[in-house]
């Protein structure tokens, strides 16, 4: 608070979120969530393959082959086997077809299991609590993807429009 | 209940058991919003966590962390709203 009674101006966070995986979807949702409740002023800027994390169907792939430290946990069977984290040989998560999709189950269900949001519940309260949500103009042409498919709350816009509200901001993070 | 406490009048009560970072402080964010300046909240949490992230929500926000106890694994927390 000021000597006057008023509020200091809000700190600001400005996040760039340039990856599309389901575990690299958690951070930019994740801290823009936690910073809104604490009162501060977000922005994200979605660009590269973090873009799609704005579209209306969220559905984000655990890339097992991209992680080679990527510890999987079996969520189900005896409690000693649940507690080993498995690792994964390369050739085996580059090359057996489905090993991404039965990574991803693996991980949401443990996700579940340990009381771990949903990154739709992270991006819904990231929407709720008012984080400006940038959706990359340049990306979307380069992918093709179309206007339509994104979520209502994206802001259609380039770098300048991030660097513009990046310029105040307290904290800046690439992730 | 604290024996030699006044009994603190408790707007509303949530529960964020098994909730991982950062859900109990989005879910005391959600609460307090709908109270009214000076009341109180209640938060149950069983995240370790849970305890410097209320300590750093409540000097980020001026919401005042009031109480805080330790039963059995789980932090209880008395919030009151700025």
């Amino acid at each position: 608070m000021g000597r006057d009674g008023t509020p200091d101006k809000r700190k600001r966070l400005a996040l760039i979120a340039s990856r599309g995986t389901l575990d690299w979807a958690y951070p930019p949702y994740l801290l823009a969530s936690t910073a809104a409740a604490l009162g501060m002023e977000v922005g994200v800027f979605f660009t590269f393959y973090g873009l799609p994390l704005l579209l209306r169907e969220l559905d984000p792939k655990l890339s097992a082959h991209g992680n080679p430290a990527l510890p999987l946990k079996v969520p189900f069977g005896p409690e000693a086997l649940r507690d080993v984290a498995w690792p994964v040989p390369n050739v085996i998560s580059a090359n057996l077809p489905g090993f991404d999709s039965m990574a991803t189950s693996m991980m949401k269900k443990t996700f579940e299991q340990q009381g771990v949001a949903t990154i739709h519940e992270l991006r819904q309260a990231c929407i709720d609590s008012g984080v400006r949500l940038i959706a990359c103009q340049m990306t979307m042409g380069l992918f093709g993807f179309d206007p339509a498919d994104f979520i209502d709350e994206a802001e259609p816009g380039g770098a300048a429009t991030f660097l513009e509200f990046a310029a105040d901001a307290d904290i800046s993070l690439f992730v | 209940m604290i024996s030699g406490v006044t009994e603190l009048r408790v707007a509303a009560e949530i529960d964020c058991r098994g909730l991982l970072c950062p859900l109990p402080i989005l879910r005391t964010r959600k609460a307090l919003e709908g109270l009214s300046s000076g009341e109180l909240l209640r938060m149950i949490a069983t995240d370790p966590g849970s305890v410097p992230d209320m300590a750093a929500f409540s000097r980020m926000t001026g919401h005042t962390v009031e109480q805080r106890d330790e039963q059995d694994g789980e932090f209880i927390f008395l919030v009151r709203k700025a």
